[in-house]
């Protein structure tokens, strides 16, 4: 009997805690729903039409787009260009923000306008620092050649965007100006949520600043530097705003990321069947290597 | 030892040097864009090739801020403005609501949502863009700035619903526990107790997801048409397109649309790094 009644109230409660929990879920999930995974659904099931976007009738061709993406020389490219830039982010940004973080850790307060100071680009959105760079870079009056100019003392033109090599690996260089102060921020952080008293401790036992650092602090990172890897691997795999916004992928496709090939192809060509399937495409990559990445990086923490 | 000790602090003392110097390099490369942009600003159109980028404008010439400023910059202004005020708002109150049952109920499929949420972080945007563009065509929202507002939100959901969560579950227990004895319900709870507490963590993803929405481009450029009715980071693009010859105009309009990220930011810049370590810790 007394059993019974005990089972039965707690059946009540887990019911009425079942019924908040929709309550309060319910918003978030409809959202969520709405706007990312009934579209994720939707672009495979649109890859799988000829269909320009407007006109109500679309035609369904089967598996014909994926066919046409497996053999799409220029969406392997982008896929390349991507992968260049992730791995040069990744060797960039992080390594970088981790120093400047290090070096406001040691100074601490009085280095204050260094922080202030260093996180500027970042409050810049990616459109504004693709305007500014294509006029800072130009070859007529822009910063380099200018600087070029005064030191050859003879006017020197230096085409940071306009050539092939060069472009993607300026854009490399601009998305590690605008990034880094993210990742340092990060840092910052992660070293402030490190214990005072095992400073103190490291302190007391005769351990100076750079071995603290070095020894203690820093592999207290090991998390944090993870996660920071993983923005920057997705970050770089869907970089999308300041590369058209300065080169449109050019020049002659150098910079044609997996995103804008997809934008081209959707917004300007209205093939949007097509899109869709690079669309998708995209999706698998980028899932598909997070997840290796996170797997390669648990075995490693492992041991 | 006291040779020891000197030699230490000798050596300490080049290290600060080499750091100090690697450091004032940073600061020039990040500060050169800057000054280029707000010293070609205040220059005539064709001055700015005439003087070269390192002299400073001879004269200062503001009529490029009047020029900004009477075609429409506040237009674009107060659009952005808008649109992210509700977004954030909303998505504030929608990621904590998701937020109270996963740090602080035990329910069946508590993991299972908590996961599902938190995977949608890497969806890509594009991968969306084409059913997005198709719903706001099909409900009529297509060229208004409603049409943002969904996406925004949806998209800025799942980091905070994870970084929010990781908040609440530091809340104690006991501080629930307590009100529910006084007869407060879930709910009341939830409003009077949980929301008040993680002030902190919210104020945190309004920075972050304030900015990214205030600077948010793809979905705008493919979802606003008309001039009327775009946004901020629109606005640049529109300007270059009238004055594509007339750099200085161009870079008043950079310079106008980055301003106040930067004044919010020496406000707040506090808050930064305080509310990262509370989503750095659980990263």
């Amino acid at each position: 009997m007394e059993k019974g009644r005990n089972t039965g109230l707690a059946r009540t409660r887990a019911r009425s805690t079942a019924g908040a929990a929709t309550v309060f879920l319910l918003p978030a999930l409809i959202l969520i729903i709405v706007f990312i995974v009934y579209p994720v659904i939707d672009t495979f099931v649109i890859s799988g039409f000829k269909w320009n976007g407007i006109s109500s009738d679309r035609t369904l061709i089967g598996l014909d787009n994926w066919n046409t993406l497996i053999h799409d020389e220029m969406f392997w490219k982008s896929f390349g260009h991507n992968l260049t830039v992730m791995v040069f982010s990744i060797l960039l940004q992080i390594p970088l923000g981790m120093l400047l973080a290090t070096f406001l850790d040691a100074g601490g307060k009085k280095f204050n306008i260094f922080k202030i100071i260093w996180f500027l680009p970042y409050l810049m959105s990616s459109v504004a620092i693709a305007f500014l760079f294509v006029y800072a870079l130009a070859t007529n009056g822009g910063l380099i050649s200018s600087l070029a100019t005064l030191i050859n003392g003879k006017k020197t033109t230096i085409d940071l965007l306009g050539k092939s090599p060069n472009a993607l690996f300026t854009i490399i260089g601009v998305m590690a100006w605008q990034f880094t102060p993210f990742y340092m921020v990060y840092f910052v952080a992660g070293y402030g949520n490190i214990d005072t008293t095992i400073y103190e401790a490291a302190v007391i036992d005769g351990a100076t600043r750079g071995q603290y650092l070095r020894y203690i602090a820093i592999p207290l990172l090991g998390p944090i530097f993870k996660t920071a890897c993983t923005m920057s691997l997705i970050g770089s795999l869907k970089y999308f705003d300041m590369i058209w916004n300065m080169t449109q992928g050019g020049p002659a496709g150098t910079t044609e990321l997996m995103a804008t090939y997809m934008y081209k192809l959707s917004f300007q060509q209205f093939n949007m069947g097509y899109g869709s399937t690079v669309a998708a495409g995209m999706f698998i990559l980028i899932t598909a290597i997070a997840l290796l990445f996170n797997k390669v990086f648990r075995v490693k923490e492992d041991y | 030892m006291t040779d020891e000790y000197r030699a230490s602090k000798i050596k300490s003392r080049i290290a600060w040097g080499i750091a100090i110097f690697f450091a004032v390099a940073w600061l020039i490369l990040t500060l050169t864009p800057f000054f280029f942009m707000i010293m070609n600003s205040f220059r005539k159109q064709f001055d700015m090739l005439q003087q070269g980028v390192f002299h400073l404008p001879d004269p200062w010439y503001f009529q490029n801020y009047v020029e900004v400023v009477t075609h429409d910059f506040f237009g674009y202004f107060f659009r952005s403005v808008i649109v992210v005020a509700i977004s954030l708002v909303l998505m504030l109150i929608i990621s904590a609501f998701a937020a109270y049952p996963l740090s602080r109920m035990r329910f069946k499929l508590n993991a299972f949502i908590y996961a599902a949420i938190v995977a949608m972080m890497s969806v890509p945007i594009h991968v969306t863009l084409i059913p997005i563009f198709k719903l706001t065509t099909t409900v009529g929202l297509y060229d208004s700035l409603g049409s943002l507002i969904g996406p925004y939100v949806a998209f800025a959901l799942p980091m905070s619903v994870f970084i929010l969560t990781a908040f609440m579950k530091t809340i104690p227990k006991e501080i629930e526990e307590s009100a529910e004895i006084d007869g407060c319900n879930r709910y009341r709870n939830f409003f009077m107790m949980i929301l008040p507490l993680s002030k902190a963590g919210l104020s945190t993803l309004a920075i972050y997801n304030g900015v990214s929405m205030w600077n948010e481009f793809a979905f705008a450029n493919t979802f606003l048409i008309t001039p009327q009715k775009k946004t901020l980071p629109l606005a640049l693009g529109q300007f270059k397109g009238e004055h594509s010859l007339n750099i200085p105009i161009n870079m008043s309009v950079l310079t106008l649309s980055v301003l106040p990220m930067i004044i919010l930011f020496i406000i707040f810049q506090d808050k930064l790094v305080k509310g990262m370590m509370a989503g750095a810790v659980k990263g």
